[in-house]
Order: C-alpha cells, then sequence, then structure tokens
C-alpha cells in the first residue's frame, strides 16, 4: 500500500462520515421544523376556550374544541376495550402455546395485518356497523381503532412474554403450579411493564389516526350523548378545520394538532423513560 | 384468541369483495386499465388512482431510500456512541406524528414552500425532462411524494438498523483485520451482507407508501388525472376513497370506490407479504414489528 493511496481511503472515509451524518440530521429536521410551526402557529391559540368550548359556527372567532378532546377519549376507551384482551390473550397465546407452525402463520398474518391501509379498516368498518345501524356513530370509530390495535399489541405482548427468562417458566412449573398460573402470575406479572408500554403506544398510534374516522365516526360539531350518535374527535376536527377556507378554522387546526401531538409525543416519550432500564431498548 | 386475527383477514377480504361485487360485475377487467372516472355518468375506471399511488410512492422512494439507509449506516457503525440514542428517539418520534398533523403541515407550510422555491429551481434546471414541466399549481404529486417520503424514512430507517444490527461482528473484525477503514468495513463486510435484508426494509417502507391516506390526501391535489408533470395535481387509491366516499350516492359509485379499496388491500398486501418474506430469511423472528 503506497501512501497516497491510504490517505484516498482516509479521505473517502470522512467524506461517508460526513454525508450519512448530514443524512441523519435530515431525517429529523421534519420533526423539528413540524414542532417549530405548530408552537408558532398553534400555541397562541391554545388556551382555556379551547379545553372547555364547543366550536363556533364559521365567523365567530373563539371557541373550542371540547367535544372533540373528549371524543377522542371516548374512541380510544372503547378501542382499548375491544383491541386490549384479545391483543394481550393472543399474544401470550403466541408467546406461551400454539405450534411453531401455527404461530409462524399468526404472526404473519399480524404483520401483514399491520400493513394494512388505514382507511381500508375505515371502509370494512363501515360495511359492517354503519350500514346495518343506518347511522355513523361513535360505536364503529370504537370498534376499527380497536380492530387496528389487535395485531399492534398482539406482536408487542408477544415480544416482551419473550424477553422473560424460560428459567421463571421452569421454577415454576417444577414446583408444581399450574401451566396457566405460571403464566398468570409469573410470566405476565413480570413482563406487565412491557406490555403496558404496549398497550399505551398502540393507543398513542391510533389516537392518531384519521382515515377510519372518516366513515365510522364521522365527527360531530357538538356533543355525542350515545354511542350510536357521530362523535366528533381531534385528528377529524383538525381534518375538517385545515381543508376548509377560514382562517379561524385554521387556527384552530393548529391548535388542535399542537395539542395532538403534544398528547402523543408525552406517551411515546413517557414510556420510554419508564421502562428504559428493562425493556426500552427492545419496544 | 389468537386466531381472532385470522378472522379479521376473512372480515376484510369478504366485506371489500362484497362491497364490490356490482363494479366488479359491471366492468370486469376494465376497471383496472381505463382512466375514466366520471361519477356523474356512472363511468369508473382506476387507472389514474393506480398511476397517482405508483408515482407518488415512486418519489417518496427515491427521497427516502438513500436517506433511510445512509442514516441507518450511520447509526449502527459511524456515529459516535453518545449521538445514537438521541438520534433514535427522534427518528421514533418522527414515526409516532399522526398522518393528519404531517398534512396540516404539509399543507400550510411545505406547499408554499414548494411552489415558490424548489418548483421553480427544478424547472430552471431540469426543466427539459417533461417531468419538471408544466404551471405550478401548489397542491400536487411532488408535494406528496416528498411528505410520504418523510412517513416512510423512519420506518426504513429503524427497520434497516434493526439488520444492519443483526450482523454479526465477526464479519466487522474480519475487515478491520486486513487494515480496512470504517467506510471499507461497512461496505464490503457489513452492507453486502445485509443487502437482503435492506432490500426488505425498503420494501416494507413501499408497503406504507402505497397506503398513506390522510397527510397525501391534503397536498395531493385530488384531480383524477393522469399528467406527466410531477407539478400537476393528481390523486392515489387511498385519497380518492378519503375524499368520495362520504359523498357516493346511488349504488355503482360507493361499489367503485370499493373496488379501489380492494385493489389498494391487494396492492399493499402482497407488497407487505413479499417484505416479510424476506425480513424474515434475513434474520428470523428476531426483527421486531414495526408499528
Amino acid at each position: 500500500m503506497t501512501a497516497p493511496n491510504h490517505r484516498w481511503r482516509k479521505f473517502k472515509n470522512a467524506v461517508v462520515q460526513t454525508l450519512t451524518f448530514a443524512c441523519a440530521i435530515l431525517v429529523i429536521s421534519p420533526l423539528l421544523l413540524v414542532f417549530y410551526h405548530l408552537v408558532k402557529l398553534g400555541f397562541s391559540s391554545v388556551n382555556l376556550a379551547f379545553f372547555t368550548q364547543l366550536p363556533r359556527p364559521v365567523g365567530e372567532a373563539g371557541g373550542g374544541m371540547a367535544n372533540a378532546i373528549v371524543g377522542t377519549f371516548i374512541l380510544l376507551g372503547q378501542a382499548a376495550l375491544f383491541g386490549v384482551p384479545v391483543g394481550v390473550l393472543g399474544g401470550v397465546f403466541l408467546s406461551e402455546y400454539g405450534s411453531s407452525r401455527l404461530n409462524w402463520w399468526i404472526r404473519f398474518a399480524a404483520d401483514v395485518l399491520n400493513g394494512v391501509p388505514s382507511i381500508t379498516w375505515g371502509i370494512v368498518v363501515w360495511t359492517l356497523l354503519v350500514v346495518p345501524m343506518h347511522s355513523f356513530s361513535a360505536l364503529a370509530g370504537g370498534v376499527v381503532l380497536g380492530m387496528m390495535m389487535i395485531p399492534l399489541v398482539m406482536r408487542t405482548t408477544e415480544e416482551v412474554l419473550q424477553l422473560v427468562p424460560g428459567g421463571y417458566r421452569e421454577a415454576a412449573l417444577a414446583l408444581g403450579i399450574a401451566q396457566w398460573r405460571t403464566i398468570a402470575q409469573i410470566v405476565v406479572r413480570t413482563a406487565l411493564k412491557g406490555i403496558i408500554t404496549g398497550v399505551l403506544l398502540a393507543l398513542a398510534r391510533v389516537a392518531g389516526e384519521t382515515a377510519p374516522l372518516l366513515f365510522t365516526a364521522l365527527g360531530n360539531l357538538g356533543w355525542a350523548h350515545k354511542l350510536n350518535e357521530p362523535i366528533a374527535a381531534m385528528p377529524l376536527q383538525i381534518f375538517i378545520y385545515a381543508i376548509s377556507p377560514y382562517d379561524d378554522w385554521h387556527r384552530q387546526a393548529w391548535a388542535g394538532a399542537f395539542v395532538l401531538l403534544v398528547l402523543v409525543l408525552a406517551v411515546n416519550i413517557g414510556v420510554r423513560f419508564l421502562t428504559r432500564d428493562r425493556f426500552g431498548e427492545r419496544i | 384468541m389468537a386466531l381472532v386475527i385470522f378472522a379479521l383477514v376473512a372480515l376484510i377480504v369478504r366485506e371489500l369483495t362484497q362491497g364490490s361485487q356490482l363494479a366488479l360485475h359491471k366492468f370486469g377487467w376494465r376497471f383496472l386499465v381505463s382512466s375514466d372516472w366520471d361519477p356523474v355518468n356512472e363511468k369508473f375506471g382506476a387507472l389514474p388512482f393506480i398511476f397517482g399511488t405508483l408515482v407518488s410512492s415512486a418519489i417518496a422512494l427515491v427521497i427516502a431510500v438513500p436517506i433511510s439507509i445512509a442514516t441507518a449506516v450511520y447509526l449502527t457503525e459511524l456515529a459516535p456512541l453518545w449521538v445514537r440514542q438521541p438520534l433514535i428517539m427522534f427518528i421514533e418520534l418522527l414515526a409516532a406524528v399522526p398522518s393528519v398533523i404531517l398534512g396540516l403541515w404539509g399543507l400550510f407550510v411545505m406547499v408554499p414552500w414548494l411552489h415558490d422555491h424548489l418548483v421553480p429551481a427544478l424547472r430552471s434546471t431540469l426543466g427539459f425532462l417533461p417531468l419538471f414541466q408544466g404551471p405550478n399549481y401548489g397542491p400536487c404529486m411532488l408535494a406528496a411524494g416528498v411528505i410520504v417520503a418523510i412517513m416512510i424514512i423512519p420506518i426504513i430507517t429503524s427497520v434497516s438498523r434493526e439488520i444492519l444490527r443483526s450482523v454479526p461482528g465477526l464479519q466487522r473484525e474480519a475487515a478491520y483485520a486486513l487494515g480496512a477503514t470504517r467506510w471499507e468495513v461497512t461496505r464490503i463486510a457489513v452492507l453486502s451482507y445485509a443487502k437482503k435484508g435492506l432490500f426488505g426494509a425498503v420494501i416494507l417502507g413501499l408497503g406504507r407508501a402505497l397506503g398513506e391516506t390522510m397527510a397525501v390526501t391534503m397536498v395531493i391535489g385530488n384531480s383524477a388525472q393522469i399528467a406527466a408533470s410531477l407539478f400537476a395535481p393528481g390523486a392515489t387509491l387511498a385519497s380518492v376513497i378519503a375524499n368520495e366516499f362520504n359523498e357516493a350516492t346511488g349504488n355503482l359509485y360507493p361499489s367503485a370506490l370499493f373496488e379501489l379499496g380492494l385493489v389498494l388491500l391487494g396492492v399493499t398486501v402482497v407488497v407487505n407479504i413479499f417484505a416479510q418474506l424476506l425480513l424474515k430469511t434475513f434474520a428470523g423472528p428476531a426483527v421486531k414489528p414495526q408499528q
């Protein structure tokens, strides 16, 4: 090896270092830009009225998104009710029971379901619930979000259960404890923090979904009193405001987006710090 | 409970095929190749939307693939340890930003910027290509491509990172022992070893790009046309469903939209299956599922 060749190689190495570093900065810049604009354009409209009042008609300034904020939490509550038990139990099955061939297929199907476009879920639940009930409804919105949570929760639950050392199971079984009790009281309890993390992340993910709600929850400018009525949700409201031609509504959209993003990011950052020591790296 | 997964798959397929029965019978295979989309006269063809979906995804991949893989390489091979964790966290947070928020930002911040700066620049430098000619509307195919790129970059980056991390350390040590520089180690020992897995990561990103709905709907301009120019508005399979489904009257119109949904489902499922197979054969079940 001659010296100039060596220098050329060192130079190439430095070029690649710099280029890839620039790419990494480029990748995170949209996040910083989005956050910057949300603070700049949205923060000033976030006030008490935003959290306590209903939307005002076009032309009247002020008003808020109280109904959409409550609506989002109602939808998430339903989604958790439908999605979490199925997802967690499914994950337990994948990790603890079943044959490896069947589980391969279940895992495979779950991963493919995770890739199904959210709009598709929306029209499926529209035919399933909205058409027979003759009305858009909060229930349909909750069901669609719950369905989307199932494969997500199932896979993360399985992941954290796999992290529980096999010795725990063997020790419990060796003491003569039945398998179901071993799983419920030893395995699941050990991994509980990780399972909750997975559920929270799945909730944060569906909290921002808009497309599946367009044909199910529909949106509502007032309060929804029953689950068979259309209900407002923050992402829907942001979308409706954003594509409207009114400046007042645009301001509300920015404010709504700011609040929604803070909520979603808070959950994401929060669970990271809570679970960093044991499961942080895996999830 | 795990079997519910199969029930969900069956449910999606059944509802979509039933919903699109009418359009399937009426148009047959012509649906896929006809470019008429005229709800008033009940003429429906999927071609403009298939075209829009493919073009916006292609733009997104052209932007996202080099950037994501370079970032993944930086994060696993080149970066000092103390910058890795914060960068990874930022990238994962970007993945968590809801689509509608990126759409809002795209509509009010990115589209005007593209209109005022990027489009004139592209026109004056690459204007001899038909891709970069034509009037500058604002919302357009290019904007959709860029916003989708922003959405799939975190996915491709984190899957690629997992893939690169699973490359055995011995591979690297062998190359170092021969006197290779860091980049040479990466190129010879890591990238060529991980090629297949990285391809899987890209295909997974493609699957997401094809089905992306809200952000695209907000910046693409929503017009059922096939234009050579990237500055012209367009529409994708997902965006037309989002836009027109609630307004679709009669029997045939919703049925045609269902058929678009079926096409979309078919394409994304095939792409996803392909990606999963690539990833699974590369790394076994060790690669975590992507959210």
